[in-house]
C-alpha cells in the first residue's frame, strides 16, 4: 500500500483552514448515534475524549490507572510552548513551525508541524478558560520562560508542575462530560487488541484490571493515545506501567509503525544507584543554565573518587574536565539535549564515570554560586565580602531559582548539592517515533486514529523542550475533533455495531489464548526478569550511539531473549483477578518485540540525525569533526514499517519528505 | 539491612484480610520504599507465592497512585513525599515495618494494598471544572488579567495530586482537605465565579454520600500531604459553602 | 440557608456556633465565680440577680440548656458518623506524629465535661430549681442573709468533689486547647491559625479553666 499523507494542497498557512472549511460534519442530531472509543486518558486522549464528547459523540475512554489524572502527562515538569507573542520577541507561528523543524532535524512533516504552530495560541487560551493557574507575573498576564534551543521566550508554565495543570485541565474537561453521560470512563481497563469488521476499525478488547474479564467494546471509530514506548529500555523517566502495548496492537492490526529508532535520551536524569533501580527521574534541563559538567582529567582521581578516598570538592580547576565546554565552547553547557547526552555516554565509556556504577557526570554549581554571591556581595554594598558570605549569598539565588529540584535530589540521592556537585546520567525520555498518521492523523488502518506521543507525526528525529504538551493538546482540543468528523460522516447511517459477530470472538479468544498461555506456563523466571535483559540490550546496543554491528547483535539477542521468554516466563496468580504480573506479562511481550524493531529501523537509517546517532555517520573533518552527519540525499524519509509477523519480517515503506518552506540546514553547536 | 515487613493481604474486596509477615535481606539504604517492595515481591514470585499488589505509577511522587499507610502514617514517616519518594535510609536495620491500605469506607480495598479510589472521581464530576467548550474561540488569554498572588494560590490549591493520603490519615476518614483543595482553586480564579455557589454544594453533597468522615480539623492531612495543600483550603471550601447558602 | 445543616460542614458549623456561645458562657460564669473569691457580698448579689432576673432565667438559660445539649448531641452524632467513615481500623496508627493529642481525643474530654455537668447540675442547679421554682422561695436567703456564698463553700467541703472538679477543669482545658482555634476555621475563618489568634485561644483554654480550679481550691482550703 502506498502511503498518503493527504496533505491538503495550497500554500502552507492556508492548508488547514481551507481543509476545515471544506471537510464533511456531522450533524447534531447524528451525532448521538456514533460512538467513539479513545484507548489512553493523558493530555492527548483526555482532550480528544472530552471534546468528542462536548461536540455530541458517545465516548468509551480507557485508562489503565484508577483515575485519568494519574497519565504519565502529568510528570511533565518544564512548561508548554505557544505562539502568542506575548512578550513581543518577534514570535509568531512561522517561528516556532520553523524552530520544531529544525529541532527535529529535518525529518517531520511540514504541514503538520505548521497546524501544530498555529493551533499552539489557541490552547492556551483554552486552558485559561478551564481555570488552569499559569504562572502569572505582577501585572496579572501570563508569564513565559525560555527553552534550550530557540531564540525567544514562549514557554508557558505552571511551577514545575505544568504537565499536571495541563492535564487536571482535560480531566476537569471529561468529568464535566462523564457527569453528562457523554463520556463513558473504564479505569482501571487495559486494551489488548482492536477488532477489525470490514477493514475499519470497529472496537476494542479491553481486560477489567480489577475483575480479570475480558471485553468487548464497539465504536464508530477507535482512537489510540496510550503515549510512548520509552519503557522498552526497561529503565527510563516513564511510568512504571507506561506501555506501549496498545500501539503495538494497532501496529499488528496493520497500522504502520513509523520511525521506532527516534527516541530522546534526556542528559539530567538521577544515575541509577543499582540493579534494583526501577526508574529514573528527570531534572529539569533548565539546571544546565547554571550548572557546569564535568568528570576528572585523570583516571587516579575517577578511583579515587569511587572508592571515597577524594570528594569531588577536593579536586583543582586543573584537574577537571569540563568536556562540554571543551568540545562546543560556543554553546558549552547548553547544546541540545541529543549532544549533552552523547558527550556524557563518550566520558563515561572511557571510564570516567563518577560513582560506583560509572554511569554517573559532576554537575556543578560552585562557580554559579560564586558569580551569584559576589553579585549579591555588590548589590548590597558589602565590601571585602568573606568567602563564606559569598557562598551563602549565592546559594540564596541558586535556591531561589532551583529549590525544588535541589531538594528532590537530596531526597533521594541523601546529598546535598549546595555543597556538592550533582552527579546526573542520560535517561530515556520520550519517543519520538510511533505509529504512521496522516494528516487526519488516522493510520493506516480506516477508522483507526492514533495521537499524542503514540504517533509519530510533529517532532521528527528530536522534539524540542515544551513541545510534548503542545503536541498532546493540540491533536486531541483542536485537530482530531475536525478530522474525525471527515471519517464518521460516512457512518451516520451505521447504526450501532454489534459485538456478538466473528470478528470480536475472534479477536476476543486471541486475546484469552495468550492470557491463558501466561497462566498456564511452567516457566521460571519473573516478568521483570526479561524486561530488565531486554531493556540492558536496547540500552547497550540501541540507545545514545549506535552502529551496524551491535545493532545486528541487538536483533538477534532480543530475538532470543523473546523465545525465552515465550519458554520460561512465569506468572503467578490467575485470570480472573487483579494480577499486576499478568499485565506486565503482556506489556513486556510486546516491547520485545518492539524492540527488535526499533533495532532494526536503527539499521536502516544509516545517518545520524536528532536523537538517533550512527557511529558510522559522522562528519569527518572540518570543524564539525566527530559530530552528527545527516543524510538529506537518502534518509529524508518518513520509515513506516508494515507488520509481517516477526519485527525482522516488517516491510519498509517510505514517506518521502518535502521541505517547501524550510531551508535544510546542519545543525552546528561549536 | 534486613527488615521484618507486616503487610495487609486480602484476595479481593469480598475477602477476608489478615497481616502477614514477611523477611527480606539485603536492602540498600538508597532504595525507593517501593524498590524494597519489588525486591519482596521478586522473592515472592520465585518462592512461588503471590506478590504484593500495590497500586504505583510514576515513581516520582506526581500520578498520585501509590498509597500505603506505613508505621501508622500516610506515605510513611517522611515528609512532603509520597511512597515513592520515601526512600529507605529512613528505616534501620532489624526494623519491623508494618504496611497497610488507605483505611476508610469510602475507599474499599479492592486487592492486598490497593483500594478503589473512585469516590474522588465521582466528588469532581459533580462540580470539579469549568463549563466550557473547546472551540478555539475562547477570549484571549490575557484579556482577563488575574492577580498573581489569586494565581499563585490557586496553583498551590491545584497540585494535589489525589492520592487521598489525606483521608487515609484523617482519623475521620474525612476527604474535606481534597475537596477543598478543587474548591479552592476556582474560588479564587475569576473562570470559576459563574458556577461557584453550585459547585461547592453540589461537590459537598456528593462528599457526604460517599461515605467521607467529617472534619474536626486535628490537621493531621495537612502534616501527611505529601505536596503541603494547606488547610486553609478547608476554611476557604466551609466560607464558599456558606457564602452559596447565603445567596440563595 | 436551606439544606446547608444537613450536611457535614453544615454540622461542623453548628457545632462551631455552639461552641463559640459556649465559650462565651463560660467566660461569663467565670467573671462571676471569681467574684466569690474577690467579694462575697458582690458575688451573692450578681448571683441572686443572675438567678431571678427574668430575662435570664426565662431567655437565657433555656437557650444555654439547649446551646449545652446541642454541642453534645451533635458531637456524638457526628463522632458516631466519623467512626462509620471508617470501619477497619489501622493495624498500627501513628496519629502523634501528626496531630495533637487534644485534638483526636474531643469525644473523650467532651464526655468527661459532660459527666461534670451531670454532677454540676446535681450539685446547683437542681437544687436551686427546686428551691425557686417548686418550693417558690425566690428570696435567695437562709437565715436572714444571701445563701449563695454558703452553699458554695458548702459543696466544697468534699475533697472528692473537689478532685472531681479539678480533674473535670483539666479535660475542659484540653478541650478547649483544640476547640478554640477549630472553631474559626469551622466557620470558614482562617483567623484561628494565625499565631496571635492561637495564642489568644491556649490562654483562654488554660486560664479559665485553672481559674476555676483556683476558685475550686480556695473554696476548699479556706472554709472556716
Amino acid at each position: 500500500m502506498a502511503l498518503d499523507s493527504k496533505v491538503p494542497e495550497g500554500p502552507i498557512k492556508d492548508k488547514w483552514t481551507t481543509y476545515k472549511d471544506k471537510i464533511n460534519l456531522v450533524n447534531p442530531a447524528n451525532k448521538r448515534h456514533i460512538d467513539v472509543i479513545v484507548v489512553g486518558t493523558g493530555l492527548a486522549g483526555g482532550s480528544a475524549a472530552a471534546t468528542l464528547a462536548e461536540l455530541g459523540y458517545n465516548v468509551k475512554a480507557f485508562a489503565y490507572q484508577d483515575s485519568p489524572r494519574r497519565a504519565h502527562s502529568i510528570a511533565a515538569q518544564g512548561g508548554i510552548n505557544a505562539a502568542k507573542n506575548y512578550q513581543g520577541d518577534g514570535d509568531s507561528t512561522y517561528r516556532l513551525f520553523y524552530d520544531t523543524v529544525k529541532g527535529g532535524d529535518y525529518r517531520s512533516r511540514e504541514a503538520n508541524v505548521y497546524r501544530l504552530a498555529e493551533v499552539s495560541a489557541n490552547i492556551i487560551d483554552q486552558c485559561v478558560a478551564q481555570g488552569v493557574p499559569f504562572a502569572r507575573d505582577y501585572g496579572g498576564l501570563l508569564d513565559n520562560r525560555s527553552f534550550g534551543g530557540v531564540l525567544v521566550s514562549r514557554t508557558f508554565y505552571a511551577k514545575g508542575q505544568t504537565g499536571q495543570q495541563l492535564l487536571l485541565g482535560a480531566y476537569s474537561a471529561m468529568n464535566r462530560q462523564i457527569a453528562r453521560g457523554k463520556i463513558e470512563m473504564y479505569n482501571r481497563h487495559e486494551m489488548l487488541d482492536v477488532v477489525k469488521v470490514g477493514g475499519k476499525a470497529r472496537g476494542i478488547i479491553a481486560r477489567n484490571l480489577i475483575t480479570g474479564e475480558i471485553e468487548r467494546h464497539s465504536a464508530h471509530a477507535v482512537v489510540i493515545a496510550s503515549g510512548g514506548y520509552g519503557n522498552v529500555y526497561f529503565l527510563s523517566t516513564n511510568a512504571m506501567g507506561s506501555n506501549a502495548t496498545a500501539a503495538w496492537k494497532a501496529h499488528k492490526r496493520g497500522a504502520y509503525f513509523a520511525n521506532p529508532c527516534y527516541t530522546q535520551i534526556h542528559p539530567t536524569c538521577i544515575p541509577r544507584s543499582g540493579d534494583y533501580q526501577s526508574k529514573l527521574t528527570l531534572m529539569s534541563e533548565s539546571l544546565r543554565n547554571d550548572g557546569r559538567i564535568w568528570v576528572p582529567k585523570n583516571m587516579d582521581d575517577v578511583m579515587a573518587i569511587r572508592e571515597g578516598r577524594k570528594k569531588p570538592t577536593d579536586l583543582s580547576e586543573e584537574e577537571r574536565d569540563y568536556y562540554l565546554e571543551r568540545r562546543y565552547p560556543a554553546f558549552g553547557n547548553l547544546v541540545p539535549r541529543d549532544v549533552a547526552s552523547r558527550a556524557a555516554k563518550e566520558r563515561c565509556d572511557a571510564g570516567y564515570g563518577v560513582n560506583a556504577t560509572g554511569e554517573a557526570v559532576y554537575l556543578d554549581f560552585a562557580s554559579a554560586i560564586e558569580r551569584y554571591g559576589k553579585e549579591q556581595a555588590k548589590i548590597h554594598g558589602i565590601n571585602n565580602p568573606s568567602k563564606e558570605k559569598i557562598t551563602e549569598l549565592g546559594e540564596g539565588i541558586v535556591e531561589a531559582k532551583y529549590g525544588n529540584l535541589f531538594q528532590m535530589y537530596e531526597k533521594i540521592v541523601d546529598e546535598n548539592p549546595y555543597k556538592t556537585p550533582m552527579m546526573i546520567y542520560p535517561a530515556t525520555h520520550y519517543t519520538m517515533g510511533g505509529v504512521w498518521v496522516d494528516y487526519n492523523l488516522m493510520t493506516t488502518v480506516d477508522g483507526l486514529y492514533c495521537i499524542g506521543e503514540a504517533n509519530f507525526s510533529d517532532h521528527g528525529a528530536n522534539r524540542l523542550g515544551a513541545s510534548a504538551l503542545m503536541q498532546g493538546l493540540a491533536d486531541g482540543y483542536f485537530v482530531l475533533p475536525y478530522t474525525i468528523g471527515d471519517y464518521l460522516a460516512n457512518d451516520i447511517r451505521t447504526g450501532k455495531i454489534p459485538t456478538d459477530t466473528k470478528e470480536f470472538d475472534e479477536a476476543e479468544k486471541e486475546v484469552k489464548d495468550r492470557i491463558d498461555f501466561f497462566m498456564n506456563n511452567s516457566g521460571t523466571k519473573s516478568v521483570d526478569h526479561f524486561h530488565k535483559r531486554l531493556g540492558k540490550v536496547m540500552w547497550d546496543k540501541v540507545g545514545m550511539a549506535r552502529n551496524e554491528e551491535g545493532l545486528k547483535e541487538a536483533m538477534a539477542e532480543i530475538k532470543a531473549i523473546r523465545e525465552e521468554f515465550w519458554k520460561e516466563v512465569k506468572v503467578p496468580g490467575n485470570a480472573n483477578e487483579m494480577n499486576p504480573e499478568l499485565e506486565k506479562a503482556g506489556r513486556v511481550a510486546d516491547f520485545l518485540e518492539l524492540g527488535e524493531l526499533f533495532a532494526k529501523d536503527a539499521l536502516m537509517r544509516e545517518e545520524s540525525c536528532g536523537g538517533h546517532f550512527r557511529e558510522e555517520s559522522v562528519e569527518l573533518d572540518g570543524e564539525q569533526k566527530g559530530e552528527a552527519k545527516r543524510n538529506d540525499k537518502d534518509f529524508a524519509f518518513v520509515a513506516a514499517w508494515e507488520y509481517k509477523g516477526e519485527p525482522s519480517d516488517a516491510v519498509l515503506h517510505k514517506e518521502e519528505l518535502e521541505f517547501k518552506d524550510i531551508e535544510l540546514k546542519q545543525r552546528s553547536y561549536k | 539491612m534486613n527488615l521484618t515487613l507486616k503487610i495487609w493481604r486480602q484476595k479481593d474486596s469480598n475477602a477476608k484480610g489478615q497481616m502477614v509477615d514477611y523477611k527480606v535481606t539485603d536492602i540498600s539504604e538508597h532504595m525507593s520504599f517501593l524498590e524494597m517492595m519489588d525486591v519482596l515481591n521478586e522473592q515472592l514470585i520465585n518462592s512461588g507465592e503471590e506478590p504484593v499488589a500495590f497500586d504505583h505509577d510514576c515513581r516520582e511522587g506526581i500520578c498520585g497512585m501509590c498509597s500505603m499507610y506505613i508505621n501508622g502514617e500516610a506515605h510513611g514517616p517522611d515528609r512532603g513525599v509520597t511512597t515513592c519518594q520515601l526512600h529507605m535510609r529512613m528505616f534501620k536495620d532489624g526494623d519491623t515495618i508494618t504496611i497497610e491500605p488507605w483505611r476508610a469506607t469510602a475507599f474499599p480495598v479492592i486487592k492486598d494494598l490497593v483500594v478503589d479510589r473512585t469516590a474522588f472521581e465521582r466528588i469532581q464530576q459533580a462540580g470539579g471544572y469549568i463549563s466550557v467548550n473547546t472551540s478555539g474561540n475562547t477570549q484571549d488569554a490575557n484579556a482577563l488579567p488575574i492577580s498573581k498572588h489569586a494565581a499563585d494560590e490557586a496553583m498551590d490549591a491545584a497540585t494535589c495530586i489525589g492520592c487521598g493520603a489525606c483521608v487515609a490519615t484523617c482519623k475521620n476518614s474525612s476527604a474535606m482537605l481534597f475537596v477543598g483543595a478543587k474548591v479552592s482553586q476556582y474560588a479564587l480564579l475569576p473562570q470559576g465565579q459563574v458556577e461557584a455557589a453550585d459547585r461547592v454544594r453540589n461537590m459537598v453533597a456528593q462528599m457526604d454520600l460517599e461515605g467521607f468522615g467529617n472534619c474536626t480539623n486535628t490537621g493531621a492531612c495537612e502534616v501527611e500531604c505529601p505536596k503541603g495543600i494547606s488547610l486553609d483550603n478547608i476554611a476557604r471550601m466551609n466560607r464558599e459553602l456558606i457564602k452559596a447558602s447565603v445567596s440563595d | 440557608m436551606s439544606g446547608i445543616f444537613n450536611s457535614s460542614i453544615g454540622r461542623k458549623i453548628a457545632m462551631a456556633l455552639s461552641a463559640f456561645f459556649l465559650m462565651i458562657f463560660l467566660l461569663q460564669h467565670f467573671v462571676i465565680n471569681s467574684l466569690s473569691v474577690i467579694n462575697p457580698d458582690t458575688f451573692n448579689e450578681v448571683s441572686h440577680f443572675m438567678g431571678t432576673n427574668w430575662l435570664i432565667q426565662y431567655i437565657m438559660q433555656p437557650v444555654l440548656i439547649f446551646g449545652v445539649v446541642f454541642h453534645f448531641i451533635m458531637g456524638f452524632i457526628l463522632e458516631i458518623k466519623n467512626r462509620r467513615a471508617r470501619q477497619i481500623s489501622y493495624a498500627k496508627n501513628n496519629g502523634a506524629a501528626n496531630s495533637t493529642w487534644m485534638s483526636r481525643n474531643m469525644i473523650y474530654s467532651g464526655m468527661v465535661i459532660l459527666a461534670f455537668i451531670v454532677l454540676h447540675f446535681i450539685d446547683f442547679w437542681f437544687p436551686e430549681i427546686n428551691t425557686k421554682y417548686i418550693q417558690g422561695d425566690m428570696s435567695g436567703m437562709h437565715n436572714g442573709e444571701f445563701r449563695y456564698f454558703h452553699e458554695l463553700q458548702e459543696k466544697f467541703l468534699s475533697p472528692a468533689r473537689v478532685a472531681a472538679y479539678v480533674i473535670a477543669f483539666v479535660f475542659l482545658a484540653l478541650h478547649l486547647l483544640h476547640g478554640f482555634t477549630s472553631a474559626f476555621q469551622s466557620m470558614g475563618s482562617t483567623a484561628g491559625r494565625k499565631k496571635a489568634m492561637q495564642n489568644f485561644g491556649k490562654a483562654y483554654a488554660i486560664i479559665i479553666p485553672l481559674g476555676f480550679i483556683i476558685i475550686a481550691l480556695y473554696h476548699h482550703l479556706n472554709h472556716h
